[in-house]
């Protein structure tokens, strides 16, 4: 298929539908309003579901109550939105089936701005809802790669009858670049839907789907097989990219848009004869933590750029395990921080790390 | 003989009473001095001979403590009843 | 739990009136004595029997004393969160349009946190049914007001009864359900005796076909006890209800669209 020019937040929910999504329930909200409008035209048309429901609380268990009947489904906010949906997440990520969700992260807390920020790292990555467990969590950083991380949510959220949700900033969803949208995959019937699916118990007994386990050890069972299903993702889901770290001797780690930033930082400070390199992470839970360990022995620090008040820095901290400096620049409020002031924050640490380690 | 008969699952009952409210014939009682597996005093029939079948108790149970039978209905002559049906 | 049936020998010349419904589960319930649950529950289960739609029904249970609902349906059921009961059914519904889908709730999950969820989906007409058992109070939780607690009404987080002046009027749902264009057949009955359970089990049957029918939103309000928060014996609170609940819930029907009504002359 050839290269269009495409609104993130239209690619985002035009991959969807190539992926065979089923149902879309969601509710406006700014920066990622698009998404809604894109599936509102699509999916009718389409003959598949779409409703806009009369609130994130709706619409998250809107999604969980599809999920549980066997169908592919998927919901999309923004930051205050994806608080609300929280406890849906949290039942969701329990009961076990699989559910997409889009993040098009704005300035917080509170109603914030419509601004991009990625302040909502710990909230996908630390506590997507009350309770133990982490859906997965995929930082595009560009429009292409957005569509192919919801393409592969699907996939993953199946695969792992979990949750995974791909979170962008605001810049994403709303930049317009060229990108190739994948072949239509055919939606699966509904007589194909899984066994484990609410569908009727028809010469078999009654399927039950639920979160609740009166009993503590039933419960710290359920909660084992979660915990064990985490690293089984954990051992085969992380990804990440580099660019320029073979040689270097001090390490950029960013995420999405700030990731795309950083690229350009390590081409203009290497231009300068600093030998930075760029770790981006791909996958925010599961976190790289072993490359970042590995890369610990070989730099001489880490400067996190992050567009929120140091989020993801904690994470790189603890795959370092303090074998080298690790610090953090952002701004906060919405502001996306350029070339322009990463690069001399860059430089400013990159001085204070004193000498180049032994080659 | 009875015009009906009852089944009485004993352990699923909860000695609520509610079923020897509404018995018409009165022959529901919660038993006395013996309680079942969960602890309530079941319910009993204390004339089986007078129940009608009527089902009114298995009606307002909450439990499903109740399996109802009747007596089969004769069939009627055609005689001068029924007039001119289908 | 498997239950072992007596063995008794039953005469030729009897005829089976009445058995556990295949609907229901052989568990026994968790519910006090002389819970209108159990009542309500088995009504439903006798329902989806005769309409043979057990094999293809769906049931959503609440937060609340019915928590525990999907062990005692024989069908495919899921556990929603508190109140989002109708979002799920949506989605449910929406997606396998062919399934029987209803919602159970009480008064906190359906007049409390729930209340959008349940207007936007009637709103919506969404073809689910919804059971609401409106008995006055939170019991699961140990006996708090609900938005259906009386004026006046002692529980333990309205100590001195509920005062209306802080607490606001209790909610009749019935009514505001039955304004909705959605809403193609909303009735509230009760199960305090031996006539209403009959009339109830008929409601919830015509909901069901509403259903089916594809005519709309269903909803059965039930005027239910709840003995042990209330505090009185079972025989007790069904006295108590028919006092004092039905003069501020009337009994009959809220909302009755055209396609119901010829539903109800087709019998």
């Amino acid at each position: 298929m050839a290269k269009e020019l495409l609104e993130g937040n239209a690619a985002i929910a035009e991959a969807a539908i190539r992926a065979g999504v089923e149902a879309y329930f969601g509710y406006p909200i700014t920066p990622q309003t698009e998404v809604l409008e894109h599936f509102s035209e699509r999916l009718p048309e389409l003959g598949r579901v779409f409703l806009q429901a009369e609130s994130e609380v709706a619409s998250i268990n809107m999604v969980y109550g599809a999920a549980c009947a066997g169908a592919r489904a998927m919901t999309s906010s923004s930051s205050p939105g994806i608080s609300l949906m929280q406890e849906g997440l949290s039942y969701i990520a329990c009961s076990e089936v699989p559910a997409v969700v889009g993040n098009i992260m704005r300035g917080g807390p509170g109603l914030g701005n419509v601004q991009p920020s990625q302040g909502d790292y710990f909230q996908a990555v630390k506590m997507a809802g009350h309770g133990d467990f982490h859906p997965i969590v995929l930082a595009p950083a560009s429009v292409q790669e957005a569509i192919d991380l919801v393409v592969l949510a699907f996939d993953l959220a199946e695969k792992y009858r979990t949750i995974a949700m791909v979170v962008a900033d605001g810049s994403i969803g709303q930049m317009m670049e060229p990108a190739e949208l994948p072949p239509m995959r055919p939606v699966r019937p509904p007589a194909e839907r899984p066994a484990w699916a609410l569908t009727g118990a028809k010469g078999r007994s009654p399927v039950i789907i639920t979160s609740l386990f009166l009993d503590a050890e039933k419960l710290e069972a359920v909660n084992l097989r979660l915990q064990a299903k985490l690293r089984q993702i954990e051992a085969n889901e992380v990804r990440w990219k580099e660019y320029l770290t073979e040689d270097a001797d001090v390490l950029l780690v960013a995420f999405g848009t700030m990731g795309r930033i950083c690229q350009t930082v390590v081409r203009e400070a290497r231009a300068k004869g600093i030998q930075v390199g760029l770790l981006r992470p791909v996958t925010l839970w599961p976190f790289p933590s072993a490359r970042l360990a590995e890369l610990a022995r070989q730099v001489r620090g880490m400067l996190s750029v992050e567009m929120n008040a140091g989020q993801m820095v904690e994470d790189v901290r603890l795959a370092v395990e303090g074998r080298c400096p690790v610090q953090f620049y952002g701004r906060m409020g919405g502001i996306v921080p350029l070339v322009d002031e990463v690069l001399p924050a860059l430089e400013r640490f990159d001085a204070a790390l004193g000498g180049r380690k032994e080659a | 003989m009875a015009k009906g008969m009852v089944i009485i699952d004993e352990d699923r009952c909860k000695g609520c009473g509610l079923c020897a409210t509404v018995c018409p014939a009165h022959i529901l009682q919660l038993a006395q001095g013996r309680f079942n597996a969960k602890g309530y005093p079941p319910i009993e029939v204390t004339d089986p001979e007078s129940c009608t079948g009527c089902a009114m108790c298995a009606t307002i149970c909450p439990d499903v403590v109740f399996t109802v039978y009747r007596q089969k209905r004769q069939p009627q002559r055609a005689a001068a009843t029924a007039g001119g049906g289908n | 739990m498997a239950q072992e049936t007596a063995t008794v020998e039953i005469s030729a010349d009897l005829e089976l009136v009445y058995q556990r419904p295949e609907s229901l589960t052989l568990a026994h319930t968790h519910y006090c004595p002389g819970c209108t649950h159990g009542v309500i529950h088995r009504l439903i289960a006798e329902v989806l029997d005769e309409l043979g739609v057990r094999e293809r029904t769906i049931g959503i249970a609440p937060v609340g004393c019915s928590v525990l609902a999907y062990y005692y349906f024989n069908v495919d059921m899921a556990e929603a969160a508190h109140g989002r009961a109708p979002a799920m059914a949506t989605g449910i519904k929406r997606v396998s349009p062919d399934k029987v889908v209803f919602t159970y709730q009480g008064d906190g999950d359906l007049a409390a946190i729930g209340t959008s969820e349940i207007i936007q989906a009637a709103n919506r007409g969404e073809l689910f049914t919804t059971i609401f058992v409106n008995n006055a109070i939170y019991g699961m939780t140990g006996g708090q007001m609900a938005p259906t607690t009386l004026p006046g009404q002692v529980t333990t987080s309205s100590p001195t009864g509920r005062d209306v002046e802080t607490a606001g009027w209790p909610m009749r749902m019935a009514e505001l359900i039955g304004i909705l264009p959605g809403a193609a057949y909303v009735t509230r009955q009760a199960v305090l005796d031996v006539p209403g359970i009959r009339r109830t089990k008929k409601a919830i049957k015509l909901a069901f076909q509403a259903q089916l029918a594809e005519l709309g939103f269903s909803m059965v309000e039930i005027i239910s006890t709840c003995s042990t928060n209330w505090h009185m014996g079972p025989v007790q609170a069904l006295e108590w209800a028919k006092e004092h609940m039905v003069a501020y819930y009337p009994l009959g029907d809220t909302q009755v669209s055209d396609g119901v009504h010829a539903l109800m002359e087709r019998k």
